[in-house]
């Protein structure tokens, strides 16, 4: 019995574990590593897209008479241009600018749950969670119908020499240009899909925990802050997507 | 019996709960918003080229300032933190610029060897 208790001492020596130099705990720690190597990782996908981009000729008439070729590596607002239920209208990037609203704002909701955390405030905890979960899914709905579209293509298609026409875009060819232009979509926006995805898994995990009460008993919502960080992670993500794939 | 006491204590939390402060992130919000409006104002009102590219670049590191400053709270992290986030982050992006610039020049001199 003894024992246990000499066990159970907590250790303060500066050099077996009683230093805590950055003031947070391990996790939140390892959350912001994970993250740096989750950055290596983006940072991998956005250097591919810019030499690929630089191996292909950019398009050098006034956008005005754009057309989709292979020759050259299309303009952003040519290619998504598209909004539900607004068939054949050309709104550049409306859709986009609406997804990265989405995001930003399941981000600031997301802040909120984390501060109604700190305050022990389960009620507005699972209040904001929810709607963090909200606008995940919304944006992941958005994604799913952005590549529904981009792989369907526009009637109008691609032209070939040989009189044949493209519709749409798969891995091997597409309308909208050179073969790589979307295969990295499909790689860039999808590998961040799926960090959203992952996300509103954990969202959905911490939010029924919070509800059963484990937080509350824990004694701190420490977890929500780490979900919490990973999200945020995910929405600054999506805004260099959103400047490399889609602005510049 | 044992739960019932448990939510007697939940009640006695509710009534101590203080108020929420959340200017602060409002606030940054807004200032998301607003600088993807001028992201998007550029986007139409400017033609394509280094010099909107640039500002594209600018103003989305302001954005990630104040998602990881404010929204991850790295801005009020230990000093030790910050550095060992913001390190590493600076020497990657060194390294993507690098790997832009020599890949495309050797990229360059591979395919028009022969030219």
């Amino acid at each position: 019995m003894s024992q246990t208790t000499t066990f159970e001492q907590p250790n303060t020596g500066t050099w077996d574990g009683g230093n805590e130099p950055f003031k947070v705990s391990y996790g939140k720690l390892m959350m912001w590593f994970f993250l740096l190597s989750d950055a290596f990782t983006f940072a991998a996908f956005l250097t591919t897209y810019g030499l690929a981009r630089h191996r292909h000729q950019a398009y050098e008439g006034t956008p005005e008479a754009f057309n989709f070729s292979t020759q050259w590596w299309p303009i952003p607002d040519k290619v998504f241009n598209a909004f539900p239920g607004f068939h054949g209208v050309d709104w550049p990037l409306a859709f986009v600018a609406l997804m990265t609203m989405i995001l930003i704002l399941s981000s600031v909701t997301m802040v909120l749950a984390v501060e109604a955390g700190h305050r022990m405030d389960k009620n507005d905890v699972q209040k904001w969670l929810l709607w963090t979960i909200l606008f995940g899914s919304m944006f992941l709905g958005c994604q799913a119908w952005e590549w529904s579209h981009f792989i369907a293509g526009t009637e109008e298609g691609m032209k070939l020499a040989d009189g044949s026409v493209i519709h749409g875009a798969n891995l091997i060819v597409n309308q909208y240009g050179p073969p790589l232009f979307a295969d990295l979509f499909f790689f860039i926006t999808g590998f961040h899909g799926t960090h959203v995805f992952s996300g509103v898994v954990l969202l959905i995990l911490i939010f029924f925990n919070t509800v059963n009460g484990v937080y509350h008993r824990r004694g701190h919502y420490e977890m929500v802050e780490k979900v919490g960080l990973y999200w945020h992670f995910v929405d600054l993500v999506w805004v260099f997507v959103f400047t490399f794939f889609y602005l510049v | 019996m044992a739960s019932h006491s448990h939510h007697t204590d939940e009640f006695a939390h509710t009534g101590e709960i203080p108020k929420a402060q959340t200017k602060v992130i409002w606030k940054t919000f807004f200032i998301l918003v607003a600088i993807t409006a001028v992201e998007f104002a550029f986007a139409f009102m400017m033609d394509a080229g280094t010099l909107r590219n640039a500002i594209f670049i600018g103003l989305t590191l302001f954005k990630a300032f104040y998602i990881v400053g404010e929204f991850m709270h790295l801005k009020h992290e230990t000093k030790g933190l910050i550095w060992a986030v913001l390190v590493p982050t600076v020497l990657l992006v060194w390294l993507l610029v690098a790997l832009l610039v020599e890949g495309t020049f050797y990229g360059e001199s591979v395919f028009n060897y022969f030219n």
